[in-house]
């Protein structure tokens, strides 16, 4: 099935001779009307959301164009399908020629009919100010059920953080379970020899510019209140570690030791930050005061000891090591005592990352030259490659714990995605122009 | 270029709480509750290009303040003649016996010149992870140290780094760019 959805066309288009079921849409950007359309969102932002395999339970939701959204800048309805779908959890039906906003009394059993169990209704209009004022209404359409609505008054430059708070807004409604959709991604891209770490919605767009660097910046790493971003430079020609205050731009030099300097990882409290310092020869994992302190050595060994992660509880940190002679991920207490190896096959898994309900390990396995993400299940340690591609990168975590965030090769090009944790559902985020790289989800701020 | 217009991006946040819902109420009958009251905060700003920007409130929102690098200066003379680059095999970190002299000049440059720093930076081609490859470069460079100071260059004298996959000399997929890629840098400060 295909939905092709473009500047070109609104028409909804099945086709369901396709085995692979792809959603695809392109946001109208700034076209009909634009008399407002000036920053926010680029003409060529696109989303795209491919959904494979079967067995994949969605919720059926009908999102209508919101009432006024042909004269504002941002298509608020396309940005709340594009997150929804990115989800995994919903599945978003055809609306098409279907006109409501939050207060149209309407007879359910239209929407019954396309097949949805929910419709979400609104308005956008420009208030006297200059603002926008987004509503919306949530209603249950099986039993008729009015489930509540919000309005949003926000700036022009808003609008799509409004729209991603009312898809929270849904999702926690509809599924119990916390959105994520309001929540910002760190991630780098390279352009020329110009790099650049942007702060950007969960979706990629609205990226800001934090750090512009002549330099490599790689491996940004949120703190818990989403407040800080720590990082590794190499504005000083050799590998330093920053935390970086994104709402003010400044830095502190958190590592800069003799060697080289990696890795960043905060605990789960903000407190301490574990990095790989290689001060003492070699690559090893330290544990610092983040107000600074002397580090201290976690890892004795005389081989590779690098990508420390902790555990949402803070008891225990994974990492990367080569001590068996290939890099294995393994896990260690926070002191550093009782270390045990976590993967066993294949003769390559780096880059481990926990999700926050502590339940699931993400990590890039290397096979037959390919770099895919896997995902283990960790209490029964059952493992599986949930990607089609072979150069992964770097995932992290929804904090939700629903979807993984990684880093990957699509037709020769870098691309930020998104997946499900059974790989069913993967998303292609647009994010800013450059080779893009090393993303890092940061967590709740509400 | 300063990214001025950033600072434009964002104005005001506002801290949105979800709403209780009605139920069992009239389709029509109920009214969107706003939620927005609370925030007062920034006029809204629709202009585009170039606000001050020292003129620019940072709101306790989403805004991102913007940081440009500039770059760093270069490296200083070292001895004159001597191959400044050792390359490494494939999953290699020994310092081939070809590279031997270079790495004896430099060490004799530096035991003569004490007040003489350099920096040894190692580096491994594109395939990998960036963090483990950065590791790699690490044992690279270690590996010239070590030679180094056997030869009785002082520790103080130099630091071993890693630039990982970050600085290729040669950009591309092909064993060729790899093979160059694998590489220690001398570099005198």
């Amino acid at each position: 099935m295909q939905y092709s959805w473009t500047a070109r066309t609104d028409n909804v288009k099945n086709d369901l001779s396709s085995a692979n079921f792809e959603r695809r849409f392109a946001l109208k950007a700034i076209s009909a009307g634009g008399l407002l359309g000036v920053t926010a969102m680029p003409a060529w932002a696109q989303f795209r959301v491919e959904v494979s395999g079967v067995g994949v339970t969605q919720l059926p939701i009908a999102l209508p164009l919101f009432a006024g959204e042909a004269q504002a800048p941002q298509k608020i309805s396309a940005i709340l399908r594009a997150d929804l779908e990115r989800s995994g959890m919903f599945r978003a039906v055809d609306a098409e020629g279907l006109k409501a906003d939050e207060n149209t009394r309407f007879d359910t059993a239209i929407w019954r009919q396309r097949g949805a169990d929910s419709v979400a209704t609104g308005s956008v209009t420009l208030l006297a100010d200059g603002r926008f004022d987004v509503r919306v209404r949530l209603w249950d359409v099986v039993r008729s059920q009015d489930l509540g609505g919000q309005s949003h008054v926000v700036s022009a430059a808003d609008l799509r953080l409004a729209a991603h708070r009312v898809a929270d807004f849904i999702h926690e409604k509809l599924t119990r379970e916390k959105g994520v959709f309001a929540t910002r991604i760190a991630y780098v891209t390279k352009s020329g020899t110009r790099f650049n770490l942007w702060v950007a919605d969960s979706d990629g767009e609205s990226a800001q510019s934090a750090l512009i660097s002549p330099e490599p910046i790689i491996s940004p790493s949120w703190s818990p209140t989403g407040a800080q971003l720590a990082y590794v430079s190499f504005e000083s020609r050799k590998p330093v570690i920053y935390s970086h205050d994104v709402a003010s731009g400044k830095r502190r030099l958190l590592a800069n030791f003799k060697g080289s300097n990696s890795a960043p990882a905060w605990s789960p409290d903000g407190r301490h930050l574990l990095a790989t310092l290689s001060r003492d020869g070699g690559s090893q994992i330290y544990s610092m005061d983040v107000n600074g302190s002397e580090p201290r050595r976690l890892t004795q060994s005389s081989s590779i000891d690098t990508e420390p992660t902790y555990t949402p509880d803070g008891q225990n940190i994974y990492f990367v090591s080569d001590r068996g002679g290939a890099p294995q991920i393994y896990k260690m207490a926070a002191n550093g005592s009782n270390p045990q190896r976590v993967t066993f096959s294949g003769n390559y898994n780096i880059s481990p990352a926990l999700s926050p309900d502590g339940r699931w390990l993400a990590y890039i396995s290397r096979i037959g030259g390919a770099f895919k993400l896997h995902v283990m299940d960790l209490a029964s340690g059952v493992t599986n490659a949930i990607t089609d591609t072979s150069a992964d990168e770097n995932p992290s975590f929804a904090p939700n714990s629903r979807l993984i965030l990684y880093a990957t090769q699509q037709q020769g090009r870098e691309a930020l995605m998104t997946s499900t944790l059974d790989g069913k559902v993967k998303a292609r985020l647009t994010g800013a122009v450059g080779d893009i790289r090393e993303p890092d989800w940061g967590p709740f701020t509400r | 270029m300063k990214q001025v217009h950033f600072f434009l991006l964002s104005a005001l946040t506002l801290s949105l709480t979800l709403v209780g819902c009605g139920s069992n109420v009239k389709l029509n009958e109920v009214a969107v509750e706003d939620r927005s009251g609370a925030a007062t905060a920034a006029s809204p700003t629709l202009a585009p290009a170039a606000a001050p920007v020292a003129a620019a409130p940072v709101p306790a929102g989403r805004a991102v303040a913007p940081v440009e690098i500039r770059s760093a200066d270069s490296a200083g003379a070292g001895p004159a003649g001597v191959a400044r680059v050792i390359y490494f095999d494939y999953d290699s970190f020994t310092v081939r016996s070809e590279f031997q002299s270079a790495v004896d000049a430099h060490s004799r440059f530096l035991t003569s010149n004490k007040v003489r720093k350099i920096a040894i930076e190692g580096h491994t081609d594109e395939r990998g992870g960036r963090e483990y490859n950065l590791a790699l470069g690490q044992k690279r460079a270690e590996a010239v140290r070590r030679s180094m100071t056997l030869l009785g260059v002082a520790e103080s004298q130099i630091e071993a780094v890693s630039l990982g996959e970050e600085k290729p000399a040669q950009t591309g997929s092909t064993e060729e760019a790899y093979a160059r890629n694998r590489r220690a840098e001398l570099n005198y400060r």
